[in-house]
């Protein structure tokens, strides 16, 4: 057993109940993905000790027990970091000495050292400063590089981007995607937005009501009708793409997935690398024949493969393109007037779709 | 007019006492400030009220029970002369025992509730950086708590200088043994020796006044903010 093994019983307040029983991977980021009170902070503090899940169950992490029966390895000597989604940097250190403080008490093992932490994080210009002194987003660099100078095993993120403005939020994302490259450190990425974690996460855990409803690769979990993630308002298909060349007359981005093209605003990036591609369900319509004169430039012929109809206003379908898929959400009423059935070959228009900025595969 | 010699030892002795007590106050004050923050339910609501006890006890009334427990004939009296070889009653080693007695709540109510203010986040955020419960507790709790540390060890330190009633009671009035500034300030006024007596008690007035001002001072929001 190389990953995470958990078997968690967790009375919380209020009558809650956290539940489950799973193994998660001990290599590259997963996401815990699921509604506020679904039980993914509690998740969290039961696997880096801080809470105590009931003794019928375990946590084991590679070959080290955790927790079992009357066993239980207090949080100081799990070997787990811990970034909370309000930082909590020492207000009586500054940021030198809150990374200094976690180099000191550094976990057996190899980590990064403080300049190199330093150097990645941005943070040369902010050591001599105390934490009040740090915009919201600046702070949670600090955290997230206190917690790497502490050389863990695995990474636990609570929402660290929840209290940070957009821009700072993409700012930190890109940081933890250059650590999960650069470091190969598992991480646990506990997170109620679905476009961070479908930007992040090679994995997904989908927890509702304390259970687990929903356990797969990214890119398989979000474009199936089966879990509440294509129920969402924001449901979009993640698939993998690759830069085929710059249009710059029209100030386009040519991309090729699974052997046809897909045309995207301009991309400072160089052709050939791989990339996710977001494609948000609402943005793609369907048609029976391919459109001739249509504005929109990305047609792809694909396959009807699932239907998922509550009865209500919209529909949503799911769509085979080569061994990816896609998602489309359109009207009942269009359904039942192209008669769509499971099976049909059909041509979907995509109005819309966005590189996902540093997430890179293979 | 230069200090008397009695006067001279009178001060000396009080400072010797109020350090003395002070030192053991935080010694002792510290873990059980810090187990009283900490816990809830009805053992530490008892140990919570005996240590306020005198706050609202008249000092004669902690003196007399004290008076009786050092007496030579109890186990506690009878154990000191073994350990030794002096009696403990009008020693200086009453007063002592006495003080820490009397000004424990100015020590531990102060430390108390600054551990209290130290954010629970804050010692989970220790933990997972590998700090033990101890090392928390030095690295995290001492250094968030500073200001009441300072506060708490002036005001204990304060509260000995001024103690008149169970120093009565214990220390009898033996001069450069147990006669502190407030009972040879006492003393003067019981022999109408009134200009001396306005020396003592002006001094410590000054000494109160300056003290107090200081630590209110420093009670004042800190450069640093605590965060919840």
């Amino acid at each position: 057993m190389n990953g995470l093994s958990l078997n968690i019983c967790y009375q919380g307040e209020h009558g809650f109940q956290l539940e489950l029983n799973c193994e998660l991977a001990a290599r590259g980021i997963t996401a815990i993905y699921g509604p506020s009170g679904s039980g993914k902070t509690s998740l969290l503090d039961c696997i880096a000790g801080l809470r105590r899940a009931a003794p019928g169950g375990h946590i084991r992490f590679r070959d080290q027990t955790w927790q079992e029966g009357g066993r239980f390895t207090p949080p100081w000597q799990r070997g787990t970091g811990y970034v909370f989604q309000d930082a909590r940097l020492f207000p009586h250190l500054t940021v030198r000495g809150n990374l200094e403080y976690a180099r000191r008490r550094h976990h057996p093992g190899n980590g990064p050292g403080l300049e190199q932490v330093t150097a990645w994080l941005d943070l040369e210009e902010l050591l001599d400063h105390h934490p009040d002194q740090l915009s919201a987003g600046q702070q949670q660099r600090v955290a997230i590089g206190r917690a790497l100078v502490n050389g863990p095993h695995l990474l636990l993120l609570d929402e660290p981007l929840a209290n940070l403005d957009h821009a700072a939020g993409q700012h930190c994302l890109g940081y933890l995607q250059r650590l999960e490259d650069e470091l190969g450190l598992p991480m646990i990425y506990v997170s109620h937005n679905i476009e961070e974690v479908s930007q992040l996460a090679d994995q997904l855990l989908l927890l509702e009501g304390g259970r687990v409803t929903g356990q797969g690769s990214t890119l398989d979990l979000c474009s199936r009708l089966d879990t509440r993630l294509s129920q969402e308002e924001q449901a979009a298909a993640i698939t993998l793409c690759s830069i085929s060349q710059h249009d710059p007359e029209f100030g386009l981005t040519e991309l090729d997935l699974e052997g046809h093209p897909l045309f995207v605003s301009h991309l400072d990036r160089a052709p050939g690398q791989r990339r996710r591609l977001r494609i948000p369900a609402r943005d793609v319509s369907i048609c029976r024949q391919r459109p001739r004169d249509s504005s929109i430039l990305n047609i792809l012929p694909v396959t009807l493969v699932d239907m998922h109809d509550s009865g209500e206003a919209r529909v949503m379908l799911r769509l085979a393109l080569g061994s990816q898929h896609l998602l489309a959400r359109i009207t009942r009423k269009s359904a039942h007037h192209l008669q769509l059935k499971v099976g049909d070959a059909v041509f979907a228009q995509v109005k819309s779709a966005a590189l996902l900025m540093e997430a890179e595969d293979g | 007019m230069p200090l008397s010699t009695a006067e001279l030892d009178a001060i000396y002795l009080t400072i010797a006492l109020a350090t003395s007590t002070t030192v053991i106050l935080l010694i002792v004050g510290t873990p059980l400030a810090w187990w009283l923050a900490r816990r809830q339910g009805s053992l530490s609501a008892m140990i919570e009220a005996l240590v306020a006890m005198p706050l609202i006890l008249p000092p004669t009334v902690l003196g007399f029970y004290l008076l009786i427990l050092f007496a030579p004939d109890t186990a506690l009296g009878t154990f000191w002369h073994w350990l030794t070889g002096s009696q403990l009653a009008f020693s200086f080693s009453a007063l002592v025992i006495g003080s820490v007695v009397y000004s424990l709540p100015f020590v531990v109510q102060p430390l108390q509730a600054a551990f209290q203010r130290v954010p629970q986040g804050m010692l989970q955020a220790a933990a997972t950086l590998g700090a033990s419960p101890s090392d928390q507790f030095r690295s995290v709790v001492v250094p968030l708590s500073r200001r009441s540390f300072v506060i708490a060890a002036s005001l204990g330190f304060a509260h000995t200088v001024g103690e008149f009633g169970v120093v009565l009671m214990i220390g009898g009035n033996i001069p450069g043994e147990t006669q502190v500034l407030s009972i040879a300030l006492y003393d003067y006024v019981e022999s109408l020796q009134f200009a001396e007596a306005h020396r003592l008690a002006g001094g410590l007035v000054a000494f109160s006044a300056v003290l107090l001002f200081c630590i209110y001072r420093l009670d004042r929001p800190a450069s640093w903010r605590l965060r919840t």
